[in-house]
């Protein structure tokens, strides 16, 4: 088969494959996979693809390539499995810089060693394989930590990106605190490879906690979840994570806070903690807290072949332990129900004071349209995850996002003219073909003149963004 | 007599849009803008408007589109880089009567704001909530939060609370070529690019913030705020990584040298702690518990590398005690030298006793006094080169010092500006941090919002970008569209 690879991409990179039947993006099927190992090889391979005039399609490990539209074309699929160095950690400033590749929990093991961590906690996708650096920033994935530290792109301090026809270019640098130029590693943080491929990135760091809790209670109704968030997030008490899970309509709410730092505070912030949502609550819901003296280590998603729905019972599960509770939120978000069985997700983002609103239009959504979805995420940061079995008809996920758009239009209040959006992050190509996933975006053609000057021929996973960028 | 870079009818045009009485065009009234905080530069503007309102703004850009006159934008004019420069040719749209603080949601932790209001205000209005705006630069008395969002503001306390970006989930933008749009929804996760977050610290140059959604954030329940002395910068320096190291995150950690406490001392006598050769003021906040644990290990680390007095403060009239000494810092060098430049530079953390060391005999050799006062938790150095502007060639060797200082933070892997920007004073020195390749891409976005480049102009990029075809000509069909590889979208 190697003959029947063009010569320019073989002279470019070293590992160049013709594309099996597993790579595909979307449906669309690519003719070639190749596996750049630094960012000089990246230039080559993607100056060798502009003279062909090839389509590419950046792959990280692969576990969000159903994020966003599928792809109008794929022809080449630039892997970025082999770059996964960490180039540098400077422990003492709290910075690393990683080549795009690095997954995101063999980063953390290498951080660990110096007690510190990237505050990105994102779940893993719909395969379990943990993320690559590059693909965690290109879809801006966010796990509960997204309340206290934000997405990647709140993180990222410095990037290095190859465009479409080769050029290499940087910004930003080493240093938390700059200034100095535009900063096109914000331009890159969810644009799903649609400008250019990411090579290499540097963050900032944080400790380690010493420890951690989730305090979490069950709510009878929305109003009363949405107390307990907003006491929690108008606290003192500095939580991580305000977590909202609600598995189906006849279900309970609950809420969860994240409190973490050394033992000594954990304990004592997790009992005022304790008692501010039960005053919040006025005695609707019961705290429990679950604390972890010891230093949550990497775990695996726990074994369950239970077959209910995956939402189950994450209060039943928090109470196990901290890991378990964790795990229990890693697990309900979002593309997958951590048994291998795919979801199609729906991101509402809003804002947090509407929370009782947003979650009355989600559920009159449901009921319209006969499903009955899962609702999981950062109720604190108002970004929720809505899922239902990746089985459902795609013309009912298509009514249900309508309807629920609706919904949510009602919450705006004159400035700015919209409040709220609902997104389908994933979903099998059959509902992605007849569903508007992005709805309504604000400065479409802005963002449609920014990519006419990254990539003019439109050659970078094309169609995959909103708009049909 | 110059002439006016305007006939009559421009200005009577811009009359009709904002009301004469917010048309400026007496040379003697224009005056009062050449500049902006940083006095080097002047440029007395073509003419100044006033706009009122969001829909003012886009008329009077769509005016200078029409005629192809650049045009700049300015707050309160207290940045630090001529990023406010205007130009002679150029009409120059000021937002100080955009004051109005539009909606505060407390529930939502949001605030809605004009580009004139000032950045204190925005936390004043929030306080009854218990909420405050957290970037806070030292300026925040008179700069404008709509500076602040081309700046990308820091401030002694985005250490631990991040940059204006970090705090903007919604902006109501003039684009270069007049049109009012919103980029973003004010949740922070809005659909598509993320155009708030390249714009905001983009220095005026990809259009005009009209309304600002800002976040507001819990007020910390304790703050305590620790001056420590050391007889050495080598020991202060040694105490701020020991206490990043340890896992501590303060609010703000400032550091000041033994001229720097000398001026402040002359100026405001903030009676700092005789002989101390280095200060550091260390200020933590968060929940009472943390607060009062992390106070105690502070002090001991401090004490373990060398502080021979540490001071607490515990309430607002000794904290601002201890602050006046370092924000009075800048203005209180004027006391000791007839003139100065505020420099703005960062280097990674670990390597600041090495370029202070090397700072420090850069200012031996050359014979220039240099005083350090500098945001020591992230590494953001602000030296303060002292010159007599009367001697002959003191302000040139200075600058050449100046420079000098950037090259050493370049060197260890650093920035050339961390809070100040680049505006027209810098532009200079970017190509020592990027290359042609990494410059050219940032201006492709400068590009797609600023085609005619009239936005701004000559910030920021010392060579500007020729952007090709600008709107309003028709496109020929894409090349993979023509050939039928792909589909028009």
């Amino acid at each position: 088969m190697a003959g029947s690879l063009p010569a320019e991409l073989r002279s470019a990179c070293a590992d160049v494959t013709a594309a099996g039947p597993a790579d595909a993006v979307g449906g669309k099927q690519a003719q070639y996979v190749a596996a750049p190992a630094t960012t000089e090889e990246a230039a080559a391979l993607l100056r060798a693809a502009a003279g062909l005039g090839l389509t590419v399609v950046p792959r990280g490990s692969g576990g969000r390539l159903d994020w966003g539209q599928a792809p109008a074309r794929c022809d080449l699929i630039v892997d970025t499995r082999r770059m996964d160095q960490v180039l540098e950690h400077a422990a003492g400033d709290q910075v690393v810089v990683v080549q795009a590749g690095i997954r995101l929990d063999e980063l953390a093991k290498v951080l660990a060693t110096a007690e510190q961590r990237l505050a990105l906690d994102v779940p893993a996708g719909a395969d379990g394989t943990s993320d690559s650096i590059g693909g965690l920033i290109a879809t801006g994935a966010a796990g509960p930590l997204r309340y206290r530290y934000g997405s990647p792109r709140d993180l990222l301090i410095g990037i290095t990106v190859v465009r479409a026809d080769g050029t290499v270019a940087k910004s930003g640098g080493k240093v938390v605190k700059n200034v100095a130029g535009y900063d096109i590693g914000k331009l890159f943080a969810g644009s799903l490879g649609t400008l250019g491929l990411i090579t290499e990135a540097t963050f900032r760091l944080h400790p380690l906690p010493e420890a951690a809790a989730w305090i979490t209670l069950n709510c009878g109704d929305s109003a009363t979840a949405a107390a307990a968030v907003r006491a929690i997030a108008d606290s003192p008490l500095a939580p991580s994570a305000i977590e909202l899970s609600w598995p189906s309509a006849a279900a309970s709410i609950s809420i969860s806070a994240l409190v973490e730092g050394d033992k000594e505070s954990v304990a004592n912030r997790s009992e005022r903690m304790r008692q501010l949502v039960d005053r919040a609550t006025a005695g609707q819901s019961s705290a429990q807290t679950k604390r972890a003296d010891e230093r949550p280590g990497p775990r695996t998603p726990p074994a369950s072949d239970d077959e209910s729905d995956p939402a189950g019972s994450p209060a039943d599960r928090a109470v196990a332990d901290v890991g378990a509770a964790e795990e229990a939120f890693r697990v309900l978000r979002p593309s997958s129900d951590g048994r291998g069985r795919a979801r199609i997700v729906v991101q509402v983002a809003f804002w947090a004071g509407q929370l009782t609103a947003v979650l009355t239009a989600i559920r009159a959504a449901g009921e319209a349209v006969a499903l009955n979805p899962a609702i999981n995420g950062s109720a604190g940061a108002g970004v929720l995850e809505v899922s239902v079995p990746a089985s459902a008809p795609a013309d009912t996920v298509a009514d249900l996002v309508a309807v629920l758009r609706a919904g949510l239009d009602g919450l705006a209040d004159g400035l700015p003219p919209s409040r709220a959006s609902a997104v389908v992050l994933c979903a099998p190509p059959a509902v992605r073909d007849s569903v508007d996933i992005w709805g309504p975006v604000p400065s479409l053609a802005l963002m449609r003149a920014v990519k006419d000057q990254f990539d003019p021929e439109h050659r970078m996973a094309p169609g995959r963004f909103a708009g049909g960028i | 007599m110059q002439e006016a870079p305007f006939d009559d009818q421009f200005a009577i045009r811009l009359a009709r849009i904002c009301g004469a009485d917010c048309v400026i065009s007496d040379p003697q009234e224009l005056r009062t803008y050449e500049c902006d905080g940083l006095t080097a530069h002047r440029s007395s503007p073509g003419i100044v408007v006033l706009p009122r309102s969001a829909e003012q703004v886009a008329a009077v850009v769509r005016e200078c589109v029409a005629r192809r006159i650049p045009f700049v934008a300015r707050g309160s004019g207290t940045g630090l880089s001529g990023g406010a420069l205007p130009r002679a040719d150029g009409v120059l749209i000021v937002t100080s009567k955009m004051r109005s603080i539009i909606a505060i949601d407390p529930i939502s932790r949001r605030a809605i704001v004009e580009p004139g209001v000032t950045n204190l205000a925005v936390s004043k209005a929030a306080e009854p909530y218990g909420l405050f705006y957290a970037p806070d630069p030292s300026s925040q008395v008179v700069c404008s939060v709509g500076g602040n969002v081309a700046e990308n503001s820091g401030g002694a306390h985005c250490l631990k609370h991040g940059f204006t970006v970090h705090h903007i989930t919604g902006l109501q933008i003039v684009t270069p070529e007049g049109e009012l749009t919103w980029l973003g929804d004010g949740t922070g996760a809005a659909p598509g690019y993320d155009l708030v977050g390249a714009f905001t610290g983009s220095e005026g140059t990809l259009g005009i913030a009209t309304k600002i959604i800002v976040k507001l954030t819990p007020i910390p329940e304790a703050v305590t705020t620790l001056l420590a002395a050391f007889t050495t910068m080598g020991a202060g320096g040694a105490a701020v990584s020991a206490i990043i190291g340890s896992g501590i995150l303060p609010g703000a950690i400032e550091m000041m040298d033994a001229l720097a406490i000398e001026a402040a001392e002359a100026a405001v006598q903030c009676r700092y702690p005789e002989g101390a050769g280095a200060v550091l003021i260390v200020e933590l906040d968060g929940p009472a518990s943390d607060v009062e644990a992390q106070t105690a290990a502070v002090r001991a680390i401090c004490t373990a590398e060398g502080a021979y007095e540490i001071r607490a403060a515990r309430d607002a009239a000794e904290r601002t005690a201890i602050w006046t000494g370092r924000k009075s810092a800048f203005a209180a060098v004027g006391r000791i030298s007839p003139a100065y430049i505020v420099q703005d530079g960062v280097v990674p953390r670990t390597a600041l006793p090495k370029v202070l060391d090397r700072i420090s005999e850069l200012s031996a050799e050359h014979g220039i006094r240099v005083a350090n006062v500098f945001h020591a938790g992230d590494g953001n150095l602000h030296p303060l080169v002292l010159f007599d502007d009367s001697a002959p060639g003191e302000q040139e060797a200075a600058e050449k010092l100046s420079g000098m200082i950037l090259d050493l933070c370049i060197e260890h892997g650093g920035s050339i500006t961390g809070e100040h920007g680049v505006g027209v004073d810098k532009s200079r020195y970017m190509p020592r941090m990027f290359g042609a390749d990494d410059l050219d891409t940032m201006q492709l976005l400068r590009c797609a919002f600023d085609p005619r480049s009239l936005c701004n102009p000559g910030k920021v990029f010392p060579t500007p970008r020729l952007c090709g075809e600008v709107p309003g000509v028709r496109r020929a069909a894409h090349p993979l569209v023509a050939s039928g590889l792909i589909d028009q979208f």
